[in-house]
């Protein structure tokens, strides 16, 4: 069943009505702008340096629930149309809404994990709107008393790309509430009229509401990301930004160092990371640009297209919405302790979540932020404890440089993950022993490594001494190898004397070649530059 | 009536002959909005049966008459608006289940305002109801009164709402019990007007689920029937927790204080509060609610004199929240998933199908109070009307429970001001004014909650029905029915009887 909403005329009327929820725009809006601004934003030019911008962000978390937040209906994605619709979500006269216990659980879990305090009561509220998707023209949510308040998400900001070294950053919490989707409205430019989808209308979602403290779209990313990892943890959401099950609204306005907020506009329903960071920046560089140039910031909503890497206005002839607030009269407060879910019972079921388990890993193997940051983050952790606890002693700093840098290198490359590694964690940890304990060099080791993932199914010790890979300790040898690299290239010798000192380069290159894996490098670096100092002199 | 399906003195197939014959004689007082032939003859066979096979259920073969806006599986359900003139739910309300599931026979859907809005059932679609009392059919019907005064052949009376359908369906005898709603005295007002016993419950005693609502936070099923027995029976049935309905109460309701203190009643004590001597409560009301707290004393009942100082302002304060709620409550009716949907050239826009599908479809009244509604929750106005209404309303129910900690048992106080108006003279007042006069003496009870019903004492000069109401603690519905049962047998009001055709 699909509900029709109009047969003629009503297509771009719905499609300004629209807000953030196209994949689309009509082709004609917002052109003007984008030629306006596109040709400043190419670099943020050195005056613009004293703006100061403001990022808040809002996101909505659906859920992880079988059934909707107030009816029986299923909550699943990419069912066929309006086949999760139950009488409520329809808003069928008479019918009435029944709060889901495993949603409040679940909130109640995740204000928690984001250090928030835990209303034991709430109330819900009815938000005014009419809208083809929203059925009973308005929303339950909890505008006045939400479930739970004045949390914070700390989290660390680190894209190499942008930054050398990571940071870290807070991010407050003012609400988190409860409350319900909406529908969604389909168009095609060539149907003839709007069909609207109810299967998501109902559907529970927490409603994150930070303040404005973060500065930029690395930041706004940091943050959600952050958020995303305590979510999957928890289990309450299973945040996938491109089925909609996380969406994110950003609040910027930029001003100048003493001076007030600007004015803000809001860039609403970002699904993917990529747009979300984008978005503001693209955002913050416009309205610099039009204070710069005399103009004035409008409060309004925004949407990005992310073809033309824009954001465009979404004012239409309305004006200011008011939402029209009043207590929702089917529904008692919600009063956790009657329902006998005492917050203090939740402490317990919260795990180790990323923050705490980049402290752990600093004070316990003494790594830089930047590496808990990746084994973290990465989500390389697990496989990190498991090749650390499969034998004693192991050295970190390997461990690390191998997993981050020529494990991660392999997977990069086949579109894996550290789950579908195919090298078990403990023969992971014999190739770093065998470093460790000088019986093969580092390099020998990547490609102990390397052969390993490609599925050999030979122990590490026994590949070493099948392919004759150990390390040979002779310093004599290695002594007799320099020199007659040194003697077979009087060019190169030459050119140092005069002055030339780059040529080492080329020199190490043939030491390379010689040493065949087999000999400490460092050691073998040292010995040729030892034995060229000699020559010269 | 049930005794005699037991021992077989009438079948429940002659009874439902006797009641549709007189759901045709009272055609013309248009209290039906749909007859549900086909759908009641299906249960009757298996009532029938029941009985064959010994298998009775509580009220096995007993017919009902339900206010069209309770959901009904497969019967329209118009709330008498023009929005949902064809809209069949696919469900049933909880209380009308529980009735159909003890074997209820539903003879049909009742008229009244539109979506609950009114207090003289006379803003439907389908027509004014008219009451029994004063109209030629009891004229021509009734064997219990020789002589009758009659309206005038332009004019009636009418049977007060907004549930005046189910109250002359009942006091017809077109059936035996009837649901209706009750907001603001919806029940009882109409039974009042038209003679009969109209018992409002205790708010959360009872499932609002599948009532289409005018204001959530106050409205009650209610229940309509000649005798407060009756109502008890069906209030049995029905009663009780709901999962589907998050307002309803989980534990059981209170004991009867008469059970409790061991039925003394001069253990009791009844309060008359001085401010139901309201500015045009006529004289015949008057009289009749003196008689009955002579009545009460001569059973030994303390009577005495309180006070509930807010009472006056319980109207100016539903005058906001009612607006409040129905225009939240009506945002849904769109046109788009259900109801009425205009059609026409110029709907080019979503916005310009909404107004244009609430206007053609919703009357004047509801528009009316879907823009006060708007602008009372305005976020300018929130603080102003809304907050200052809730406060009011806080007020109003605290001189209750004030009430009630002095040990006082029962209210007794008028339930409308005079008996029936005639059409002419009630529709002179505009619906603001009229929800003033008719709403005066119920609508507190519904601010706070608390369990009322009306009783017919007598009749008045005009030979129409003038009635009192009595008012219990929340959640007292028993010492409240008990109480009512025990006057109800002092007064022995007249109930027509009617010469069957």
């Amino acid at each position: 069943m699909i509900f029709n909403v109009r047969t003629c005329g009503i297509q771009t009327s719905l499609l300004w009505k629209l807000k953030g929820k196209l994949s689309f725009w009509p082709s004609t809006c917002g052109l003007r702008e984008i030629f306006t601004f596109n040709c400043a934003l190419g670099k943020p030019q050195e005056k613009w340096k004293h703006w100061i911008s403001v990022v808040g962000l809002e996101v909505h978390a659906q859920i992880k629930t079988n059934s909707k937040l107030f009816s029986g209906s299923a909550n699943k994605f990419a069912s066929p149309a309006n086949s999760l619709v139950s009488l409520f979500d329809c808003a069928i006269p008479g019918t009435l809404p029944v709060l889901n216990k495993h949603s409040i659980e679940a909130a109640i879990l995740t204000a928690l994990a984001l250090n928030c305090n835990v209303n034991l009561i709430s109330e819900f509220d009815r938000k005014h709107y009419f809208y083809a998707d929203m059925p009973a023209g308005y929303q339950i949510t909890q505008q006045r008393i939400p479930l739970a308040v004045d949390g914070h998400l700390d989290f660390a900001v680190f894209s190499p790309a942008v930054h050398k070294v990571p940071y870290k950053k807070q991010s407050k919490i003012k609400q988190l509430q409860l409350e319900q989707d909406s529908g969604k409205s389909l168009h095609e430019e060539s149907s003839f009229g709007s069909l609207i989808d109810l299967n998501r209308a109902g559907v529970g979602l927490m409603e994150l509401v930070f303040e404005p403290d973060l500065k930029d779209g690395e930041e706004a990313v940091a943050c959600v990301s952050e958020l995303v990892r305590i979510l999957e943890f928890l289990g309450t959401c299973d945040c996938k930004m491109e089925e909609g099950s996380l969406r994110v609204d950003a609040n910027v306005s930029v001003h100048k160092a003493g001076d007030n907020f600007g004015t803000r506009t809001e860039i609403k329903n970002l699904n993917s990371l990529r747009a979300l960071s984008r978005s503001i920046d693209y955002e913050i560089s416009r309205q610099i640009a039009v204070l710069e140039n005399g103009g004035k910031i409008i409060n309004e909503t925004r949407g990005y297209d992310p073809q033309l890497k824009t954001t465009l206005s979404m004012r239409d002839k309305e004006e200011k919405q008011d939402y029209r607030y009043m207590p929702e009269p089917n529904l008692l407060p919600l009063n956790l302790l009657e329902l006998k879910l005492h917050p203090s019972d939740f402490r317990a079921r919260i795990p180790v979540l990323p923050e705490q388990q980049r402290t752990v890993l600093m004070n316990k193997y003494q790594l830089s932020l930047e590496t808990t940051i990746q084994l973290v983050n990465g989500g390389n952790i697990g496989y990190f404890e498991d090749v650390m606890g499969a034998l004693p002693d192991l050295p970190v700093k390997k461990v690390c440089s191998l997993l981050l840098t020529d494990m991660l290198g392999l997977l990069h490359k086949d579109e894996r993950t550290i789950h579908q590694c195919p090298v078990h964690p403990r023969r992971f940890a014999e190739v770093v022993e065998l470093v460790k304990n000088k019986t093969i060099t580092h390099a020998a080791s990547q490609n102990l490594l390397s052969i390993l993932y490609r599925g050999d199914k030979r122990k590490p010790k026994q590949v070493v001494e099948e392919e004759g890979w150990a390390m040979i300790n002779d310093s004599k040898k290695l002594e007799a190898i320099c020199q007659q690299i040194l003697s077979s290239n009087p060019k190169a010798v030459a050119s140092f004397r005069a002055g030339k000192t780059k040529v080492f380069k080329s020199l190490s290159a043939h030491l390379n070649k010689e040493c065949n894996n087999k000999y400490d490098m460092g050691e073998a670096t040292q010995t040729l530059r030892r034995l060229l100092q000699e020559r010269v002199e | 009536m049930l005794q005699q399906l037991k021992n077989g003195g009438c079948s429940v197939q002659e009874l439902y002959v006797q009641c549709l014959n007189r759901v045709q004689m009272i055609k013309s007082l248009n209290a039906y909005i749909t007859v549900t032939n086909k759908i009641s003859q299906i249960q009757l066979e298996e009532s029938a049966q029941r009985y064959l096979k010994g298998i009775p259920r509580p009220i096995e073969g007993i017919p009902i008459a339900v206010k069209d806006n309770f959901c009904t599986k497969n019967i329209k359900t118009t709330c008498a608006s023009r929005m949902l003139e064809n809209f069949i739910p696919t469900y049933n309300a909880t209380v009308v289940q529980r009735l159909l599931d003890s074997g209820a026979i539903l003879m049909g859907k009742t008229n009244m305002d539109e979506f609950g809005m009114g207090s003289g059932t006379t803003e439907s679609i389908f027509g004014p109801t008219r009451n029994i009392w004063g109209s030629h059919v009891i004229q021509k019907l009734n064997t219990n009164f020789k002589e009758s005064f009659s309206s005038p052949p332009d004019d009636f009376f009418i049977a007060g709402g907004s549930s005046g359908g189910s109250a002359v369906a009942v006091a017809s005898g077109s059936c035996t019990v009837a649901l209706g709603s009750d907001t603001g005295g919806s029940v009882r007002n109409p039974a009042s007007y038209c003679g009969v016993v109209g018992f409002k419950p205790s708010y959360g005693s009872l499932s609002r689920y599948g009532l289409i609502p005018l204001v959530n936070s106050m409205d009650v099923p209610g229940i309509l029937a000649r005798t407060v027995g009756d109502c008890r029976s069906a209030f049995d049935i029905i009663k009780g927790w709901d999962p589907k309905d998050s307002t309803t109460l989980q534990r059981p309701l209170n004991k009867s204080k008469l059970k409790r203190t061991s039925a003394k009643l001069s253990k009791l004590c009844v309060g008359i509060p001085k401010e139901f001597h309201c500015p045009g409560l006529s004289s015949e009301v008057s009289d009749a609610w003196r008689d009955v707290m002579d009545l009460l004393e001569n059973c030994g009942i303390r009577v005495v004199q309180v006070s509930l100082p807010h009472t006056s302002y319980s109207i100016a304060c539903y005058s906001v929240l009612n607006p409040c709620e129905v225009a939240s409550n009506m945002a849904r009716y769109d046109g788009l998933r259900y109801g009425y949907r205009a059609t026409g050239k110029n709907l080019n826009s979503t916005e310009s199908l909404y107004a244009a599908t609430r206007s053609q479809a919703l009357n004047q009244i509801v528009r009316g109070r879907i823009l006060a509604g708007n602008y009372f929750l305005l976020k300018e106005n929130y603080d102003k009307y809304f907050v200052q209404a809730l406060k009011l309303r806080r007020l109003i129910y605290e001189d209750y429970v004030k009430l009630w900690s002095t040990g006082v048992d029962l209210l007794l106080t008028p339930v409308t001001l005079s008996d029936a108006p005639l059409f002419s003279e009630f529709n002179q007042k505009d619906s603001r004014a009229q929800s003033a006069d008719q709403d005066y003496c119920t609508q507190p009870a519904n601010m706070a909650g608390i369990p009322a019903l009306s009783l017919p004492v007598r009749m008045s000069k005009r030979n129409l029905p003038l009635s009192i109401q009595l008012m219990a603690p929340h959640f007292d519905d028993e010492t409240l029915l008990d109480v009512a049962e025990l006057v109800e047998k002092e007064l022995n009001f007249p109930q027509p009887t009617f010469k069957e055709t």
